[in-house]
């Protein structure tokens, strides 16, 4: 005898969907295995590939440190500046193809099934999808980059002997204009931090989203490709896309670890007199993977959703301060004046050909969409997670326009009270300080140093605690073939690993950055690869809308 | 002496539990209880099932199975976890409640030094649950 009909614990009937009919059973090429006293469950061959080439690069930067260096930076010149058109065009695509989604009738189709119903509230799902997407950027660019472009459109243009432009300013610039710089650094950035990166993101999380929760596949990379690849994604060009994923994400993640471990470090210097070095960041790097394999420990419930939701909350509070005690009707004026300055020099700043301000273009533009591009397959995997139960339509607002407001909201307040402090007040610390630094002597202007700055610390560490665990939990399912339910020493193999290379890397000269070209260059393969997933998404949309 | 028996089962490995299973279906015909076998699954697809619907289908399935097999009574619940990895001790605490069983029968592993670090989910219940526990080593 059994009885299940109206007595199980799972969430509501799923309803119609389109599963896609395959002979592959999840798991199937994985090995069960034990490794001491630790069971192992692990994709053949993604897992061992993956660990290896990971191996492999750290130890060639760190054997030839000059030759690798060479071979990254002309690899990053190539990409960014060759495939600068690329970029761009390929981003516009991202943003038409999510704002065609909401308009279109595909966007009532609901991931997972037309009865779902969503795991996580506004809230807890909102948090999250922020603090994995660019929270750490944020506190890293949010004083630096309107700055940055306000002293570079303030400055002028200046062409070269060869009749090419030199300076980095965006567009025609603003020489000698307060008020157009202001408005040209803002568009500039907002262009960089809206609607276009939360495109990109958005593209990667609903087909994996799309193709795990409706289709039935396992919730890798390669299941996106399944509309065109057919059967032939389970073998050899589906373990090539997945290790591709898997090396953007570890070394895009051990990078930003040790990026992020220097401005916490120029921070605590700044606060506390610390010193500068690479023990301070050897340290600080190991405090944050320690953090990270706690969360790790107590799953996506207990860890990262509750950590992002105090970041969210802590990052507000200091919004809300910054604004109060800062020139609070200049920077509300100026959210909207941004936001108006944004769409009215966007067609400009998207333009992917016939530039005058290639420096900016390619220096600031196509970087940024490769740095966006290479993290897309970690920040849309975890998005995908925690996103079941939405309708597509409700998804790509709440992924692609919420975030881009927030941004805007975060940029015109904090670059926009260190900017009020130079123009009003003279006071020029932000301006000319270091990068990592610029933030904290913003603050430095405003009551309350001493506290505000210590948020400012705890958010950066958090941040990276938060994207340490996620990234964890999204390696750890690539390499185990889609399973999210691998044994738990796995994710803290790769929360420990990642921890490791970013330590190693620290350490060699100019380790980091070479990696992070690195991570840049796979932006380009990945690119191609969005563009195969928007076809993708929709035709598993039209075929969900028959369903 | 008791009426509900919860006997976790893990659908990827029940050749693994045959012990267990049959243990636990010796109690049930004893006592002339309900063996309710739980089993959690993830929201995403699995190697057991693509939706935690099919997953509840096929654990009834089980169920209906090991009635059969055994002469006795079955039920079966199945849950869905956003991160069952971690979640499951907490998952099955829940279904010890929500079952009303009264003997929790499941099989568990000879502790070897991972325990130290991540306690056996068997030795986890028997922690915390408020009903007797029977380990099947």
């Amino acid at each position: 005898m059994s009885d299940t009909s109206d007595d199980q614990g799972i969430p509501a009937p799923e309803g119609t969907a389109d599963i896609i009919d395959t002979d592959y059973t999840i798991g199937q090429d994985n090995i069960e295995t034990q490794i001491g006293p630790f069971g192992m469950d692990i994709h053949n061959p993604v897992f061992l590939i993956s660990g290896l080439a990971i191996i492999a690069f750290t130890f060639y930067t760190l054997a030839l440190p000059e030759q690798a260096g060479n071979v990254f930076s002309w690899l990053f010149d190539s990409v960014t500046k060759g495939f600068d058109w690329f970029f761009l065009g390929a981003a516009n695509i991202f943003v038409i193809f999510c704002l065609l989604l909401i308009v279109t009738p595909v966007g009532k189709v609901r991931l997972g099934g037309a009865d779902a119903t969503p795991d996580y509230s506004y809230m807890g799902w909102f948090a999250m999808l922020f603090a994995a997407g660019m929270g750490i950027g944020l506190m890293f660019y949010g004083v630096s980059e309107p700055m940055s472009h306000f002293s570079s459109s303030f400055g002028g243009t200046a062409v070269g002997e060869d009749g090419v432009r030199t300076d980095w300013a965006p567009l025609g610039a603003a020489a000698g204009d307060e008020l157009g710089a202001t408005r040209l650094a803002f568009a500039a950035t907002i262009f960089h931090w809206g609607l276009h990166p939360w495109a990109i993101y958005a593209v990667v999380a609903l087909a994996l989203a799309l193709f795990s929760y409706n289709k039935g596949l396992p919730l890798t990379i390669r299941s996106a490709f399944y509309p065109v690849l057919g059967e032939r994604v389970w073998g050899w060009w589906g373990h090539i896309i997945d290790v591709l994923a898997v090396f953007a994400t570890l070394f895009g993640l051990a990078t930003s670890l040790g990026f992020g471990a220097t401005q916490a470090n120029a921070g605590l210097n700044e606060l506390f007199g610390i010193p500068v070095g690479s023990t301070t960041e050897v340290i600080l790097i190991s405090c944050i993977t320690a953090i990270a394999l706690i969360s790790v420990l107590r799953g996506l419930d207990g860890g990262v959703k509750i950590l992002s939701e105090i970041n969210m909350g802590l990052a507000f509070l200091l919004l809300i301060f910054v604004l109060l005690v800062g020139p609070t009707v200049a920077l509300l004026t100026g959210f909207v004046d941004y936001l108006v300055a944004y769409l009215e020099y966007l067609p400009a700043l998207s333009n992917p050909v016939g530039r005058e301000d290639v420096n900016f273009m390619q220096g600031w533009t196509s970087f940024y969409w490769a740095w966006w591009i290479s993290w897309s397959p970690f920040v849309g995997m975890f998005i995908a997670r925690v996103s079941r139960g939405r309708t597509v339509r409700e998804f790509v607002v709440c992924v692609l326009l919420i975030p881009s407001l927030v941004c805007v909201l975060w940029m015109s307040i904090f670059g926009g009270a260190a900017i009020h402090q130079v123009l009003a007040d003279g006071y020029t610390a932000a301006q000319e300080a270091s990068l990592e630094l610029k933030l904290f002597k913003m603050l430095d202007a405003l009551p309350l140093t001493g506290i505000t700055s210590i948020v400012g610390i705890v958010l950066v560490i958090v941040f990276f605690v938060t994207s340490s665990d996620s990234g964890s939990l999204v390696i750890d399912t690539i390499t185990a073939g889609g399973k999210v339910d691998a044994p738990v020493p796995q994710r803290v193999f790769w929360c420990i690993f990642e921890g490791a290379v970013a330590i190693v890397l620290l350490l060699s000269a100019g380790g980091l950055s070479s990696l992070q070209s690195m991570v840049i260059s796979t932006g380009l393969p990945f690119t191609v690869v969005l563009l195969i997933m928007c076809f993708a998404i929709w035709r598993g949309l039209l075929a969900e809308r028959r369903a | 002496m008791f009426e509900r028996i919860m006997v976790p089962v893990d659908l990827g490995h029940a050749e693994k539990l045959e012990k267990a299973l049959l243990c636990a279906a010796d109690l049930a015909a004893h006592y002339g209880a309900t063996a309710v076998y739980v089993g959690v699954t993830t929201e995403q697809p699995s190697s057991i099932a693509r939706t935690p619907a099919e997953y509840g289908e096929k654990l009834a399935a089980f169920a209906a199975e090991q009635g059969e097999l055994r002469g006795i009574a079955t039920d079966s619940k199945a849950y869905a976890s956003h991160d069952p990895s971690i979640d499951l001790d907490p998952t099955l605490l829940k279904a010890v409640k929500e079952t009303g069983a009264d003997l929790v029968v499941m099989a568990s592993h000879i502790p070897n030094v991972a325990d130290r670090f991540w306690p056996a989910n068997g030795g986890s219940i028997a922690t915390h649950a408020d009903v007797s526990v029977m380990l099947v080593r």
